[in-house]
């Protein structure tokens, strides 16, 4: 059973690693966001799926919602996360349909185990939920990155659920929204990161560049420096 | 206007078929055809355009749009000959016309003057082959500086210290700088280092019917959407077709190249698209099907003449592998970055192309670059942190935060030519095509790996130089897999210790020729492909030179 005191020392060991000038930054934004998570669907009850049953959208909406919250900046739900997913089980993720099938069943399992008055994961308050993916993560934190298209293109062993819906949800957040993928709904995955839309930009790109003066050599550099 | 394409019929005897349509198979096909020669391309990948150069990373990186797809062509690995291969990716190669050209990063380094005659330099090198390559960097300057105009590579001559000498200069100028390169040349010169801007093979200007990159930021692994990185696709191919004398032919996986009674090959056997063996007839065979895919060919095409595998006397074809020594350092830093703009390398620097081993205890060298080649999905995954959570409102926080303020310095280095380091066929595991698979045998030369920490070291000091706010290293262990495949049909005076000659004609059957990063003896220090393309220049000028003396037609 894991304790309130575990999941903040959990919390902690996050935070820590972001170095303390942004944590005082942005510690309070991070404390006002934390009780906000949307509740409710954001699909139509007569949605038509193309893999999931409606009951099982709702399950899935609201784990990609504790995966990628809606704290403040729109997450998973408002990205239409659940959409993209149920679409990827029908093309390039077939292979992962047993994977959600299966898997499904056994997250609620662990629900009842940790909180037996609770019948599904889409009914559980926020740190409920929280507690329930905590006890499916067996990694818990990034401990040895690993160069990103690696990590991205993945194994062929099959993964836990978890695992699987973790990939799916930053995928279907972070997708090129300009494809029919379905997910990044109105881009708003790359808004939250920070990426603004569309694909062509001309410099500058930053302040850092705007104000460049542009390449010297070692010995005109140093010269520079001095004036 | 359509310019209606030339075709080829099967039983036509053309004077070349040229397996591969990558970095040197588009430059010997342009070459070839327009200078009068018939030319088939074999391609085994589709023929895809622009239009089909999409930013999503599904369809390009986990359904492998570009490149060879593990389901249909499995791969295995060891690590020692003495080990059973396992089944597991072993590399990622381009698999449709343009090859690897399509999404590579475009770092375009000429090798220097030491990466020719290093074996004379040090010596022996103890566990390595290491020898010197039967031509210099004299002989290979003309064509580097065809692939800078012909190609198209935008950069700044003699900006660097170390460069070798070169004969032009760039014919145009470096591409606009990124925060991540202005950062990288501030702490290298705090350092007492030599920044200098990158030559990429990507047009800084519109050249030759082409447009200058529009920054998209999709660039390492995928396709440019504008024709301005300069991939064989971009540059060579159309030039090719418009000769009238060349035939790209895509979706056809060579399998076998067939040998007469007199050990000359007559020709390439491939799978069309629908699977039926066809036979394409040629005066001359040049394999550029890149170094894991040329071998692999060589010994699909045993026979009783060639039992050990096609041009292989010397027991060299697949070994000496080389997949280039790497580390990637990453920094967070306070300001935004906004890196995720543009191409991906706008610095780097060579002051550590040549180590001293006497000094530093091994043998090699390199360069750093800065650079940012992540897209938003990879980025999530694999480039936040250690102790970042991985999802929740924390995991949201610091993805929100270090997406535009985030870059990586690669170290990139020598690979030791080590013979057990190999491409091979499994004896088990086959192909969609019921072809025994590629089986990889690696593990890097100690050398190589104390280089990587080395040069890992050297970036962690510079983003130090640099106050970024976070920085670590990926992991470095030994390589299971790999992108550059180098050294595999190496080039060389002696028939024992090579497969072809310097004029790329493999030492066993004359009109067979190679070229491609299988035909490199050294690794240079981590950009092979300015190479490749600059050995397919003055290969196609040796096979013309023979062609035209009748060489060929004995």
């Amino acid at each position: 059973m894991i304790t309130e005191l575990d999941r903040r020392k959990f919390l902690a060991r996050g935070i820590a690693a972001l170095g303390t000038t942004w944590t005082a930054a942005h510690w309070p934004a991070v404390v006002a966001a934390a009780d906000h998570a949307h509740k409710a669907a954001l699909f139509p009850e007569n949605q038509k799926w193309e893999f999931f049953t409606a009951a099982e959208a709702k399950e899935v909406e609201a784990l990609a919602a504790c995966i990628i919250p809606s704290d403040g900046t729109p997450g998973a739900r408002e990205a239409g996360v659940v959409y993209f997913i149920d679409r990827a089980l029908m093309t390039f993720a077939a292979d992962d349909q047993k994977t959600y099938r299966e898997g499904l069943p056994e997250i609620q399992k662990r629900v009842h185990e940790l909180f037996p008055e609770i019948a599904l994961f889409s009914t559980a308050t926020s740190d409920q939920q929280e507690t329930v993916l905590e006890s499916l993560d067996q990694a818990g934190t990034h401990t040895a990155p690993r160069r990103p298209r690696a990590t991205f293109r993945g194994g062929t062993a099959a993964q836990p659920l978890f695992e699987v819906l973790r990939l799916h949800t930053i995928a279907g957040f972070l997708i090129d929204p300009d494809g029919d993928r379905k997910g990044n709904r109105g881009g708003v995955g790359w808004t939250v990161i920070g990426r603004e839309p569309g694909h062509s930009f001309q410099p500058p790109f930053s302040a850092i560049d705007k104000d460049y003066p542009g390449w010297q050599p070692a010995s005109s550099a140093k010269d520079a420096d001095k004036k | 206007m359509t310019i209606e394409k030339t075709k080829y019929k099967t039983s036509d005897v053309v004077d070349f078929v040229i397996v591969g349509s990558g970095a040197a198979g588009g430059i010997l096909a342009k070459e070839l055809s327009t200078n009068g020669f018939s030319v088939v391309v074999l391609e085994q990948g589709p023929y895809l355009t622009e239009k089909d150069f999409v930013h999503d990373e599904i369809t390009v990186l986990q359904e492998d749009l570009l490149t060879n797809h593990p389901k249909l062509q499995p791969n295995t690995f060891r690590k020692t000959p003495q080990d059973k291969a396992k089944p597991q990716r072993a590399l990622v190669y381009g698999r449709a016309v343009g090859g690897t050209s399509n999404h590579f990063t475009a770092n375009f380094w000429r090798f220097h003057e030491i990466d020719f005659k290093e074996r004379s330099k040090i010596g022996a090198v103890a566990g390595s082959t290491l020898v010197d390559w039967p031509i210099s960097y004299a002989d290979l300057e003309p064509y580097y500086t065809k692939v800078e105009w012909e190609v198209g590579v935008s950069g700044l001559a003699n900006a660097s210290p170390f460069d070798p000498p070169r004969s032009k200069p760039y014919p145009m100028p470096p591409l606009p700088v990124k925060a991540n390169g202005i950062i990288f040349e501030r702490a290298a010169r705090k350092l007492g280092w030599n920044p200098f801007p990158a030559p990429m093979a990507i047009l800084s200007k519109p050249r030759a019917g082409r447009s200058a990159c529009m920054n998209c930021g999709f660039c390492l692994a995928f396709g440019c959407e504008v024709g301005a990185k300069s991939s064989s696709l971009a540059s060579m191919i159309p030039l090719a077709e418009k000769s009238g004398k060349c035939e790209i032919r895509p979706n056809s996986y060579v399998h076998k190249i067939e040998i007469d009674e007199h050990g000359r090959a007559t020709g390439a056997l491939y799978f069309d698209e629908k699977k039926n063996v066809q036979l394409q007839k040629a005066k001359a065979v040049i394999l550029s099907a890149n170094g894991a895919e040329t071998p692999r060919l060589l010994m699909l095409s045993a026979s009783n003449k060639f039992p050990d595998g096609l041009a292989n006397s010397s027991g060299y074809v697949g070994k000496n592998l080389m997949f280039n020594t790497g580390a990637v350092s990453v920094g967070v830093f306070e300001e935004q970055t906004n890196d995720y703009k543009g191409y991906a390398v706008s610095r780097i620097l060579h002051d550590f192309y040549q180590l001293d081993a006497n000094k530093v205890g091994f043998y090699g060298g390199g360069g750093l670059d800065a650079r940012y080649d992540m897209t938003p999905i990879g980025f999530a995954m694999g480039g936040l942190p250690a102790g970042t959570p991985r999802w929740g409102k924390q995991f949201k926080a610091t993805l929100a935060h270090n997406f535009t303020r985030t870059f990586e310095v690669f170290g990139h280095g020598t690979s030791l030519p080590v013979e057990n380091n190999s491409f091979s066929v499994d004896p088990e595991v086959k192909d969609a095509w019921g072809l025994p698979a590629l089986r990889l045998t690696y593990k890097d030369h100690p050398d190589d790996l104390k280089l990587a920490h080395w040069l890992a070291d050297r970036s962690m000091e510079l983003l130090d130089a640099a106050n970024a706010k976070q920085k670590w290293t990926f992991p470095i262990d030994e390589q299971q897999f790999g992108v550059h495949l180098l050294g595999t049909c190496r080039m060389g005076d002696d028939p024992k210790t090579s497969v072809i000659n310097s004029d790329h004609q493999t030492h066993d059957v004359k009109n067979l020729f190679l070229c491609d990063g299988s035909s490199l003896v050294t690794s240079g220090r981590g950009q092979p492909t300015m190479t490749i393309m600059a050995l397919a220049f003055r290969a196609a000028d040796r096979i013309m030179a023979l062609a035209k003396r009748g060489d060929l037609n004995t």
